[in-house]
């Protein structure tokens, strides 16, 4: 298309099924999308996203000879890219495309307005349109990607990472902070539902780590600092003092998780007999459990907490990890009495149910309380312990003698990974665990491009889980390191070299030395460090910068569409 | 009359603070409708000319939302803005539109129910505050307050100085000096005055050549130190003298290259 050209714009808004067409009149806002300037067309979808919208869509560009194209529907965060290969297909560079978040933004946060929802959702394409008339074609940088991974974590989801890698033939660097492999499964005894030794299963992953010429393992280390982008991060770890850089072009976080000590609850620390169920299962491990009696399992203890700030969240295995230690005590010591005492049993996965079955059958007692009114714990001079319950099932108060007690705590995130989070550029959750970068359509990603998340870093998980997301990410993390170059966005900045007076100002704030002076003292920036962040340019003294896809016309032009202007006097 | 319902532009950057909106949209919480969104790859991005022609163009509240400190995704540009910000509400405060319709806020991408309070809050605020004064019965010169102020934050000067602030302030020079923060502060204080001043002098002469008298009238400021102004711009090739009136100069703005 030329400059003098007008744009012709295509508008596309989706009824997300219900998700958008419940609440916002989307025939409505069809039929004021094709009133605004440039507008050629526009029409309404039952899912822009379903192959039936996606081919309706490259239609029109044909039909209609669209040069813009703005689809009115979710958030670009996850389906910008898919929207942008329609375009391309239809022969439409994919910068072309602009997207209108009338979903997260709109119908899902008004619904209970759907007149101000649908108002808002006209001026949303409004300003969409405004910012599509001014796009431009772009083309994007290529970069080379190294085939090599840091495996931060050398727990069951790291090894696990680093093996289906290193056996795609990449090189793996794994990082571990302990000197040996293993991470929590080190600790534990025996693994439900199938009661195998976890020392059995562990030694087949660290012998498939040790006997893999691919992997480097680097323990024990920690990763101090991560610079770079996807395809060359540069990776400073330090391993036993000494400092070492890494150079890699993708990184798996896989620090996994703590187990919650709970200090102050239930006499916790004062008493040999008053332990963690993954104390007890180090007890159980080392033999050294001695012989029980009368068992008392609290569940949910400093977990589902109902404050701000707090442990809020459920840790998910904690049910199924107390009827496993319940039935491995009652295999060893028949005649154990065991009681768990529980809020909601959540014996989730395959084949758990039958496993809580049979310790109902094996005479275990589930006692039901509620979280208002816990279980009260009264240490006894002969080192025994009562637990005072009240059942709301059967609405008694009940005492139970213990010689044992176990408190099932939820897995927790480790205090040193706040600093890896802002050195990696990744967040972390209000639960303090990683954050994915979509939580149904892109769960082993970061946001950040090459970097992936696997095992109990990520949330509380058992082992196969953690297995099978681990596998998900060294298959994500492959893609790249497989095709070798990737493409990067062309959102970079750009210099106006006759305004441009030499004053490096740009050349201090760029966090990516992505611009330098030429011969001829003005700035330039290399299209390939820049990653677009603009900060060049919205500070540029001489106003000669500006960015690509981001201009400062184009984000005014969108800001400004949905303001009326003022001033009556 | 039905209730004022602001006008609110929010600028959000892509990586904490635009997918904590999307949170907000995830988990179904729900805010007031009156926040436009507009995604930039980093709060840095926003330009302190951006928020400023914003508001000329009849916004009630612009909102900038960015990551939190050290989680910035291109390391520190929320920080950088954190400074732009800063000089911008100086010069915000010298037009006659409230400083309060300026926000700048971090929300992090699991922070979706803190964006949704953040946004109500502001909203509600914007609400008390009123209608924009650029609809009120000052308007007009609010309107041309806003654009000198605009023609400063596009100024060398004091782009220059906010865009080092953080390299004077934090990092020491090649001498080993560090500009302690007050004193800097004081500086940018006085650049703001003197520009926002500078532009809004070029702004009254260009439609009529003005007296320094008339020019002190219409800016609230002693003759002396608008001639001092004038002094300066005539330097810079801002101002000329138009013609001579009795025994007064007029001045009249020249376009500025």
């Amino acid at each position: 298309m030329s400059r003098d050209e007008k744009p012709r714009i295509g508008v596309f808004v989706c009824h997300c099924g219900v998700n958008i067409g419940a609440v916002v009149d989307v025939p409505e806002v069809v039929e004021y999308a094709k009133k605004l300037l440039y507008v050629t067309h526009a029409e309404g979808n039952l899912y822009t996203c379903s192959s039936e919208g996606l081919s309706k869509l490259k239609e029109a560009i044909e039909k209609h000879k669209l040069t813009r194209v703005v689809v009115a529907s979710c958030t670009p965060r996850t389906h910008e890219p898919l929207f942008r290969s329609a375009c391309e297909e239809a022969g439409l560079n994919k910068y072309l495309f602009h997207m209108a978040n009338i979903r997260e933004h709109c119908s899902w946060v008004h619904p209970k307005e759907p007149k101000k929802a649908t108002e808002k959702a006209k001026e949303i394409i409004k300003m969409a349109v405004a910012k599509a008339a001014l796009l431009e074609p772009q083309t994007e940088p290529e970069i080379d990607v190294q085939p090599s991974a840091l495996v931060i974590g050398g727990g069951v989801a790291g090894m696990t990472v680093a093996i289906s890698l290193a056996n795609q033939k990449f090189t793996v660097n794994l990082v571990e902070k302990e000197s040996v492999l293993g991470g929590k499964l080190r600790d534990l005894y025996k693994l439900y539902p199938n009661d195998v030794y976890s020392d059995e299963v562990l030694e087949e992953f660290v012998q498939a780590v040790r006997s893999n010429a691919n992997i480097t393992v680097h323990m024990p280390a920690t990763v101090k600092h991560v610079e770079g982008f996807i395809g060359n991060f540069k990776a400073t770890i330090d391993h036993e003092g000494k400092e070492k850089v890494l150079d890699v072009g993708t990184i798996i976080v896989a620090t996994g998780a703590d187990v919650l000590k709970p200090e102050g609850m239930y006499n916790y620390g004062e008493h040999k007999n008053i332990v963690t169920q993954l104390e007890l299962e180090q007890l159980m491990k080392e033999k050294k459990l001695g012989k029980p009696k009368d068992v008392v399992m609290i569940q949910c203890v400093g977990a589902r907490e109902n404050k701000e700030g707090g442990r809020n969240y459920c840790s998910r295995i904690c049910c199924a990890v107390a009827v496993k230690n319940a039935l491995q005590i009652k295999e060893m010591f028949p005649e154990a009495e065991i009681s768990i005492l529980y809020r909601d049993m959540q014996t989730y996965g395959k084949d758990f149910e039958e496993y809580y079955k049979n310790a109902r059958e094996n005479s275990v007692q589930f006692i039901r309380y509620d979280a208002e009114d816990p279980p009260e714990l009264i240490s006894n001079h002969d080192g025994k312990h009562t637990v005072k319950v009240h059942d709301i099932l059967v609405n008694a108060t009940l005492e139970l003698g213990a010689d044992l007690v176990v408190l099932s705590t939820p897995l927790i995130q480790h205090e040193a990974v706040k600093e890896l989070s802002k050195s990696l550029k990744v967040p972390l959750g209000a639960d303090g665990f990683f954050f994915e970068a979509h939580v149904k359509l892109r769960p082993v990603d970061f946001a950040t491009d090459g970097i992936y998340l696997c095992g109990t870093a990520h949330s509380p998980k058992t082992v196969a889980e953690s297995i099978s997301q681990a596998y998900a990410a060294a298959s994500r993390a492959s893609i790249p390191m497989a095709l070798g170059r990737v493409r990067t966005e062309a959102i970079t900045a750009f210099v106006n070299e006759d305004k441009c007076t030499g004053c490096g100002t740009c050349i201090k704030l760029c966090p990516y030395s992505a611009i330098q002076k030429d011969e001829l003292e003005v700035a330039r920036v290399n299209d390939v460090l820049c990653k677009g962040c603009g900060v060049c340019a919205a500070s540029c003294p001489e106003r000669a910068i500006d960015m690509k896809h981001f201009s400062k016309a184009q984000v005014l032009a969108e800001a400004t569409a949905a303001l009326g202007g003022s001033c009556n006097e | 009359m039905s209730e004022f319902e602001p006008k609110i532009i929010g600028f959000l950057c892509n990586w904490c603070s635009y997918a904590g909106a999307d949170l907000a949209g995830v988990s179904r919480i729900q805010y007031p409708s009156n926040i436009r969104i507009v995604r930039v790859m980093c709060s840095g991005r926003i330009d302190p000319t951006i928020p400023l022609e914003v508001f000329i163009k009849g916004a009630d509240g612009v909102m900038v939302l960015g990551c939190h400190p050290g989680d910035c995704h291109y390391a520190e540009g929320n920080l950088y803005e954190e400074r732009k910000i800063k000089m911008l509400k100086k010069l915000v405060a010298l037009t006659g539109l409230e400083p309060e319709r300026l926000k700048l806020e971090w929300v992090s991408a699991s922070e979706g129910q803190r964006f949704a309070q953040v946004v109500t809050e502001f909203t509600e605020q914007i609400r008390k505050l009123g209608p924009s004064p650029i609809s009120g019965k000052n308007c007009r010169e609010i309107l041309l307050n806003l654009e000198a102020a605009k023609n400063a934050a596009s100024d060398f000067r004091l782009r220059v100085l906010v865009g080092r602030e953080r390299e004077l302030t934090e990092k020491c020079n090649v001498y080993e000096e560090r500009i302690p923060q007050e004193e800097f502060d004081s500086l940018l204080d006085e650049t703001v005055d003197d520009e926002f001043l500078r532009q809004k002098i070029h702004l009254l002469t260009q439609t009529e050549p003005l007296s320094v008298k008339s020019l002190a009238l219409a800016t609230g400021i002693k003759p002396a130190a608008v001639l001092k102004q004038i002094v300066n711009m005539r330097r810079r090739n801002m101002i000329t003298v138009d013609s001579i009136k009795g025994t007064t100069p007029l001045y009249r703005a020249l376009e500025v290259s």
